[in-house]
């Protein structure tokens, strides 16, 4: 016997505002609406809702809401409601619980948790629309050596480098997990904002080889899609060693998303599912990731900077030094925020630390040793506003990669349901019917809107500060001060608890 | 003329076009007042079948066949290229809801004369409102040659 259990929203209707027109009918996936001819009344069945919004949004008359269900068992701190469904579930399937996108959990967030600084009389503040402001960036080892001609002339020995026209890039997701239509509207994006998007491990449809000069190609566990062209037709290359939403895993696509293109993009049998290795199998020292850096460096002609992605865990640090050392132009870290299309629910919520203490640690840590102008360092893993962008450059990030934020821009309303392949907004599905409801034209304005109103914001941050440029803040912890943090905490992150002077 | 193209590839068939179409035809400013418990009388159709679905709305052709065959000469080309209809004029014959090739021109709810889009110029919109609401570009007003 299935326990019943009480939906956890619940779908109201506003009886006295709906028209009933059964958009909100048309447009759900789930089948929560139903019209009923013989009184001529909308209703909803809310145990199949998922709270993603899309009737809300849609409802002509703005007859719509959905509400937390006040339903409860008996309250106690120990045992709440999930923590009980969730073993009702399981008692139920005998299965692996199954979540998407990221941490949900009421964990601390230290971008709250730390305040910027502003120049008062001594030092100016800078006003960004009088004078110049730069929020151009590059990525890349830093590191030259000083070689000259036979001439005595200068030689370039400065190794490839990304441009940036702001420190914010797409972060990897791949087409499979997401759809044709997301992924035309962040290539279109990163390429108007003079900028990157990342395919994630699923490959790059031929359709998007035209973007390739804002293209980011990965290499992970799976390695699927990886061959000449993939390689080819990208600005950078990045190994993917792990994600924040699941350190220590690898990744696991459901057959039912493996469609003709998406198996054709991919280079695996449609229709089976897609399993990403945890490990990659030819991985297992920082000697052999630098065989893999160098691999791809040699079959790219050393003409693009790799990236080599980690997800943050208790000892990013020493990793990160050794990636350093491997030969990589880039570190990606992903903190335990970050989302993902499907992950298994313990680990997500369980497994990795905060983004702003694995970057704190690491920019220290090759600070420490010396090789921090060994590579640029790009943080993602719930970078939610200008704000937190501010915050990492300041604690030592040369850029910022966005996800969630990115498909919020496009419509998802994280009902965290993307695993079950049938998104009301046409971003995590492969059905033709969901995925025509993403028009890229409306994507990508406003992915370039809100990255648009970012560097807006991160210039005004940074004037106000007196700082008229990324470069120059980057690493400037006497910028940050720390508010509600442990002595710890304080010194974990690197700054000075508010209040304290410089 | 700016018109109202329609790109079936992006068109959802949610017929939000068609209760936007029938509210800026009541003149009312509050949806549930204008449309709540009373038949909608929209002058824009979505069209489905075999998985494809797109709204018609009239084409505002440049020789138009339902202002051809109109007995009293209530449909007319205006000078900025809109067709209309002439309520007091129409005789209710319903001829041109015959001819248009598109189903564009139906009966109004009266029975008594035809009616059709008019671009929203007829009302206090301005603009199409079909189009203002489309949530995904399926439909736009743009000049096209
Ligand atoms: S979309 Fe809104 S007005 Fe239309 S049927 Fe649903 S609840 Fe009613
Ligand atoms: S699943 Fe989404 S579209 Fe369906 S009822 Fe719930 S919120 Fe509305």
């Amino acid at each position: 016997m299935n326990m019943y259990l009480y939906p956890e929203y619940e779908v109201v209707r506003d009886e006295s505002r709906c028209i009933s027109c059964r958009v909100c009918e048309r447009q759900c996936a789930n089948l929560v609406h139903s019209f009923d001819a013989e009184t001529g009344k909308m209703s909803a069945d809310s145990a199949k809702c998922v709270n993603c919004h899309r009737c809300v949004c849609l409802c002509p008359s703005h007859a719509l809401k959905i509400v937390k269900s006040d339903d409860t068992y008996k309250v106690n701190a120990n045992w709440d409601n999930q923590t009980i469904n969730e073993v009702y579930k399981q008692a139920n399937s005998g299965g692996v619980l199954l979540s998407s996108m990221g941490n949900p959990k009421p964990y601390p967030v230290y971008w709250d948790k730390m305040l910027v600084n502003a120049s008062q009389v001594t030092n100016p503040p800078i006003d960004p629309l009088r004078e110049p402001m730069e929020t151009q960036i590059y990525l890349g080892k830093r590191s030259v050596t000083i070689e000259r001609d036979e001439r005595g002339k200068l030689k370039d020995t400065l190794a490839p480098q990304l441009k940036l026209r702001v420190p914010v890039m797409f972060s990897a997701m791949s087409y499979g997990s997401i759809s044709y239509n997301a992924h035309e509207a962040l290539a279109r994006a990163a390429e108007e904002l003079g900028t990157f998007y990342n395919t994630g491990e699923g490959g790059l449809h031929k359709d998007f080889y035209r973007y390739g000069k804002n293209t980011i190609v990965q290499v992970a566990s799976g390695r699927f899609g990886v061959f000449k062209d993939y390689l080819e037709n990208a600005a950078a290359i990045e190994i993917k060693m792990g994600q924040g939403a699941k350190p220590g895993i690898g990744g696991h696509l459901p057959g039912a998303k493996i469609t003709a293109d998406v198996s054709e993009t991919r280079m695996i049998p449609q229709g089976v599912d897609a399993i990403s290795p945890a490990p990659h199998h030819d991985i297992y020292s920082i000697e052999d990731l630098r065989q893999l850096v160098y691999s791809l460096k040699e079959a790219t002609e050393y003409k693009k900077p790799v990236i080599v992605k980690i997800a943050a865990v208790h000892n990013a640090a020493a990793i990160a030094s050794g990636i350093a050392r491997s030969g990589a132009d880039i570190i990606a870290i992903d903190g335990y925020r970050g989302g993902t299309g499907a992950a298994p629910t313990r680990i997500r919520d369980h497994v990795g630390i905060p983004i702003e203490l694995a970057l704190a640690q690491v920019d220290q840590r090759l600070r420490d040793e010396g090789i921090r102008d060994e590579v640029s360092l790009v943080v993602g893993g719930s970078v939610r506003s200008s704000a937190d962008v501010v915050k990492a450059i300041a604690m030592g990030a040369d850029a910022c990669y966005i996800g969630t934020a990115a498909l919020l821009a496009l419509g998802c309303h994280l009902c965290r349901s993307c695993h079950e392949g049938k998104c009301n907004w046409g971003i995590a599905t492969q059905r033709p019917d969901l995925v025509k409801r993403l028009n890229p034209d409306l994507g990508y304005k406003r992915l370039v809107n809100l990255v648009t109103a970012w560097d807006h914001e991160i210039r005004e941050m940074m004037g106000g500060m007196g700082i008229n440029s990324v470069e120059a803040l980057r690493g400037n912890r006497l910028m940050l001060r720390g508010i509600g943090l442990t002595d710890a905490e304080l010194r974990i992150l690197g700054i000075r608890y508010a209040g304290e002077s410089m | 003329m700016k018109r109202v193209y329609v790109n079936e590839k992006w068109c959802l068939g949610c017929h939000l076009c068609e209760y936007e179409c029938a509210f800026a035809a009541t003149g009312l400013s509050d949806i549930v007042k204008a449309l709540k418990g009373k038949p909608v009388y929209p002058r824009i159709r979505v069209e489905e079948g075999d998985g494809v679905c797109f709204s018609v709305n009239c084409r505002h052709c440049r020789e138009p066949l339902c202002v051809q065959s109109c007995i009293s000469g209530a449909l007319s080309v205006g000078g900025d290229g809109v067709v209309r209809i002439d309520r007091e004029k129409c005789v209710g014959c319903l001829t041109c809801v015959l001819v248009c090739p598109y189903g564009a021109v139906m009966p109004a709810p009266d029975g008594h004369a035809a009616m059709k889009c008019q671009l929203c110029t007829d009302n206090a919109c301005g603009e199409p409102n079909c189009v203002k609401h489309c949530p995904n570009n399926a439909i736009v007003y743009e000049e096209r040659g």
